[in-house]
């Protein structure tokens, strides 16, 4: 009986799960399919498959953009964790007035709509002589999941007991010991699982990347459209270039789901 | 480094402006282009560009040192980064995209390199060839800032078969009421009886929907900027245009523009469909459409005028901020010449030459031959359609489907968006046209002045 | 009645530590530490505001470079009066609220479906978490294209496949299309926070209470929902901002017809198509105070992560 409601409720959890994954699962299988079994209707589960959309996305040149994106995301996350993990400790740890006022205004940076500010910055880059940079891309980047990193991080040193930074503090352990030796290994997941989420939001930025990029610094979400064709079928060919603009976020949160669960829930996991 | 890069670049671009000031102008001149020389190009995301993309090998080949990097955007986002780029004078664009409906404007602001000296005098560029009412439309206080690339007016088309089977012929001219019967006979649950446009956008919803419009009688705006948009014809066309979608129109067309049109005529899900002629030009490719061969072509359906296409031309010209004008002009030249249609038509396909730019194009016997079906009435179309007066009564503005102010995409686009919602039901044709009359009045007070 | 269940399963809370000159040296290190992200986030974020804040002054048409001037208050009368804004303030609540709430109860389901074991837990999760690593640009153009297109989408195919004629999404229901969609890119994200929560929570105290004789419904609805307050708070915090700001599916599906018109769209829509600098800027300045009147409200009665911020 018990055995029974177990494997329906087995059965329902994969039904679910196979649900909300069917939109990606779909997407690959039909980058795999020719242009004319993509849009037939009924649909064909039962297709050639092959690579060769994928050689007309790399034909089209998307490797630089590819590159483009995972400098701006790498470099502007790098920045977020420097900048972040001291300061969510001071917030979290240190006894520090005004907590509530700099978190608020951190999270408060995240309130303006981009395309209300992306006229001013576009007009600042323009006097910088920075659009089309890819460092200027990244540090809007960093900016922009700075305030999400800052509280992700604190919620997790709050996690941290107490005990252990007050037993390193009588130690008479500086600072940087306190920081780097004792606080940071506990933490190590929930860093992880900041970094992922700083990478995933930079790399699927498409707004400020539209119009502040052009072709040197050109990253992979504005690149997509040109896959649109109004000539003949399309579904296949954007298929796969979807596909390969969301692989590498995809394999990343694969591979760090453990740290990305264990990072959110702050070591309680065992 | 890149702050070196630039002032190179602009070194070497007034170096070759000198030099084509003191006489060396000319396609052929090469001994100027040595130095290397990268032009950026931003451009909408449709075939005939990606087909520019895939040849401009040529064209970097006859020019050594000189790479063109092209940049495709979808329309709304080309819009957004171009105006911001050229408005602000940023300069990062060498080649920029631009429809008929900004030519003008942008060209009055100073914004656009004057091309018309260089183009009247390189004789084999021949620029008396481009269609005149193309030309007109490009054209600025007698000065022309762009050349087209592309023009098209608007036909109806349909499918042959479906018609055949259903026992039903088309005339040539014929009128909307002609139209909205036959699409209520082909429509089946197989297949819908007409495609018409219903995405909110002013250069989607509103491009046929304005020329329906006209041709029931109404205009956007009177001789004296004052809104026309809740008057008896404007409602009367919109009515009926809701009505016939309907009745007989494509399922969901709030999702629907021309690519989304396109893919439905191509699989057969839909009889007919009113919308840009250079979709011809894809639907008679071989190659990839499976309705080649199989559609007929006529003239845009009228009721109360006598012709009601539309002109549309996307055009290719350099800002002012060009960094590398001269080789940016040269290339303009080379994507717009009769060359480049031979180009195309050896290499891709006689099919795919870009259409209704030039009147040579149309007398190419190559051309006649594949595009047999649809060239002759492009041609026709596109010379008698009149974008000084397309409606029944004078305007004070140059255009037919678009009204050649500023402000008239965002009326556009907000009526577009109050008709999706008459479309969908959720309100009235007049209710959602009383409110456009206020968002169109307001922009009509700024131009009386 | 949540106050006393909250004394009564959460921890005792640790008390003030006292002010010491040893602590202050302390809090000036704090400071030091705090202190570059400020700057940075300063500098970034608060110049361009500034800006904004400028332009939205400014009578500024893109294509009308001649005419800009100095206008006062003339762009927020247009906001206050004009008919956009309250619209959009309306469409944003209704968009965001349902949205979150949806994607927080449906990933709160999947959490505790996933917690269990069972065969493939490993795989199961790994394949729910990919709707949220999507770029949202992709997202909207597959959405569009392969699921809910009228004629070749699969979910048209599949209500047909139960009789039910192919619905035209993006015409009849563009809210509702919106909505499902950030759903479904969301309910991942809240998924992994709760399921994050739900492993944090000790088994010896679960067990306890189950050999008590405590019903799984009242274990949960007693032990483990209180426990997971914190986590669903930061949940519908971080999960409120960003999709405050979803802009993707709005334009490329519905074009902000049907109620589908956030404030993100209109803004977009004010700069880039009314290409009015000084406008747009002026309903950005507006969002960002009603905004943060908002969540100042929410921060300070709702969340007790805030509340609790100075305590630690």
């Amino acid at each position: 009986m018990r055995k029974t409601r177990g494997t329906l409720i087995t059965t329902l959890t994969w039904f679910l799960v196979a649900l909300f994954f069917f939109p990606i699962g779909w997407m690959v299988f039909t980058s795999l399919k020719s242009e004319g079994d993509a849009a037939s209707i009924p649909p064909k589960f039962l297709a050639t498959l092959n690579f060769d959309q994928y050689a007309i996305v790399f034909d089209r040149g998307m490797g630089s953009y590819l590159m483009n994106s995972f400098t701006a995301s790498i470099g502007s996350t790098l920045l977020v964790l420097l900048l972040a993990i001291p300061a969510a400790y001071a917030l979290s740890i240190r006894p520090i007035k005004s907590v509530k006022d700099v978190l608020f205004f951190f999270i408060s940076t995240r309130f303006l709509p981009a395309a209300a500010s992306i006229l001013p910055v576009f007009f600042i880059l323009k006097a910088l002589g920075a659009l089309d940079n890819i460092t200027a891309l990244g540090l809007l980047y960093a900016a922009m999941n700075l305030p999400i990193a800052v509280w992700m991080m604190r919620s997790f040193y709050n996690e941290v007991p107490m005990e252990i930074v007050e037993a390193a503090q009588v130690d008479g352990a500086s600072l940087r010991v306190e920081l780097t030796r004792v606080v940071l290994p506990i933490l190590l997941p929930g860093i992880a699982a900041v970094a992922l989420i700083c990478f995933i939001f930079s790399w699927n930025e498409y707004f400020l990347a539209t119009l502040l990029t052009t072709f040197q610094a050109r990253t992979t979400p504005p690149f997509l459209a040109s896959f649109v064709d109004g000539r003949g079928q399309f579904l296949a060919v954007l298929s796969a270039a979807s596909t390969l603009a969301v692989l590498p976020v995809i394999i990343a949160g694969w591979v760090a789901q453990k740290q990305l669960v264990r990072g959110l829930a702050m070591g309680a996991v065992k | 480094m890149l702050v070196r890069k630039r002032f190179l670049a602009m070194g070497a671009g007034l170096a070759i402006t000198g030099l084509a000031l003191s006489g060396c102008a000319g396609a052929g001149s090469t001994s100027s282009a040595a130095k290397s020389v990268t032009l950026t190009l931003a451009t909408v995301n449709n075939p005939q560009m990606k087909d520019m993309e895939q040849l401009k090998g040529s064209f970097e080949k006859d020019n050594p040192g000189v790479k063109v990097n092209f940049v495709q955007m979808e329309e709304g986002d080309l819009r957004a980064a171009v105006t911001a780029d050229v408005a602000s004078g940023a300069g990062q664009y060498d080649v920029v995209t631009v429809g008929a409906y900004e030519v003008p404007q942008w060209g009055a602001q100073g914004w656009l390199t004057d091309l018309t000296d260089n183009l009247k005098a390189d004789k084999s560029y021949d620029v008396g060839d481009i269609l005149q009412p193309v030309r007109d439309a490009l054209s600025s206080g007698g000065k022309q800032y762009a050349v087209p690339f592309y023009g098209e007016s608007s036909i109806l088309m349909y499918n042959k078969e479906m018609f055949a089977k259903a026992g039903l012929t088309m005339s040539d001219h014929p009128t909307w009421q002609e139209v909205a019967a036959a699409a209520k006979v082909l429509n089946t649950p197989e297949h819908a009886g007409i495609c018409l446009r219903g995405k909110p956008g002013w250069g989607d919803l509103f491009a046929p929907l304005t020329t329906v419009v006209q041709t029931f009688g109404g205009a956007w705006y009177d001789e004296n900027w004052k809104a026309q948009v809740n008057a008896p014809p404007f409602v009367e066309g919109v009515q009926f245009y809701v009505d016939l979608l309907k009745a007989a129109g494509e399922k969901d067309p709030v999702s629907n523009s021309f690519t989304e049109c396109l893919n439905q005529l191509q699989s057969g899900k839909v009889a007919m469909w009113y919308d840009a002629s250079v979709a011809a030009s894809i639907l008679e490719d071989p190659k990839t459409s499976a309705v080649a061969g199989k559609m007929g072509y006529v003239h845009a359906p009228v009721y109360k005028t006598k012709e009601s296409g539309w002109l549309w031309s996307w055009n290719l010209a350099v800002p002012k901020t060009s960094k590398n004008a001269d080789a940016a002009v040269k290339f303009v030249k080379w994507a717009t010449s009769k060359d480049y249609q031979q180009l195309v038509g050896k290499t891709l396909g006689w099919t795919r030459v870009p259409p209704g730019a030039r009147t040579s194009t149309y007398s190419i016997p190559e051309y006649k031959t594949a595009a047999a079906a649809f060239a002759p009435i492009t041609l026709d179309v596109m010379n008698s359609v009149n974008p000084k007066q397309p409606g029944l009564n004078p305007q004070p503005w140059v255009g037919i489907q678009y009204v050649t102010i500023p402000e008239f995409q965002d009326v556009g686009n907000q009526v577009a968006q109050l008709v999706a919602d008459a479309i969908a039901g959720r309100t009235t044709v007049k209710e959602a046209l009383d409110k456009g009359q206020v968002i169109a009045q307001a922009a009509g007070d700024k131009q009386k002045k | 009645m949540t106050t006393t269940l909250e004394k009564t399963f959460s921890p005792p809370r640790k008390p003030r530590v006292a002010v010491t000159p040893a602590l202050r040296k302390k809090g000036r290190q704090a400071r030091a530490l705090v202190l570059p992200a400020l700057i940075f986030s300063i500098v970034i974020t608060q110049i361009p505001f500034l800006v904004t804040i400028y332009f939205s002054l400014l009578n500024w048409n893109q294509l009308r470079p001649s005419e800009i001037k100095f206008a006062w208050f003339d762009n927020y009368k247009v906001v206050f009066t004009g008919p956009d804004f309250l619209p959009s303030l309306i469409s944003t609540v209704i968009i965001t609220g349902s949205s979150v709430v949806l994607s927080l109860l449906l990933g709160l389901f999947f959490a505790i479906l996933l917690d269990r074991k069972f065969f493939g837990q490993g795989l199961a999760r790994t394949l729910m978490i990919t709707p949220f690593l999507v770029m949202p640009a992709a997202a909207a153009l597959i959405w569009k294209w392969s699921l809910l297109d009228v004629n070749v989408g699969m979910i048209n195919f599949a209500l047909k496949l139960f009789g039910v004629p192919a619905v035209a999404w993006n015409t009849d229901f563009p809210v509702l299309t919106i909505i499902m969609m950030l759903t479904w890119q969301y309910t991942p994200f809240m998924m992994l926070i709760l399921l994050a929560g739900l492993q944090s929570q000790s088994r010896e105290v679960l067990e306890a209470a189950s050999v008590d004789g405590a019903g799984p419904w009242r274990t949960f609805q007693f032990m483990t929902l209180p426990h997971l307050r914190q986590y669903i708070e930061i949940a519908t915090l971080l999960g409120s901002i960003m999709l405050l700001q979803a802009f993707d599916p709005i334009a490329i599906m519905t074009k902000g017809t049907g109620g589908s018109k956030t404030l993100s769209y209109l803004l977009y829509e004010r700069a880039f198509i009314g290409l009015d600098v000084g406008q747009a800027a002026a309903f950005g300045v507006v969002t960002v105070v009603v905004t943060i009147a908002v969540a100042s409200i929410a921060l300070r009665t709702l969340f007790k992560v805030f509340i609790d911020g100075g305590e630690r």
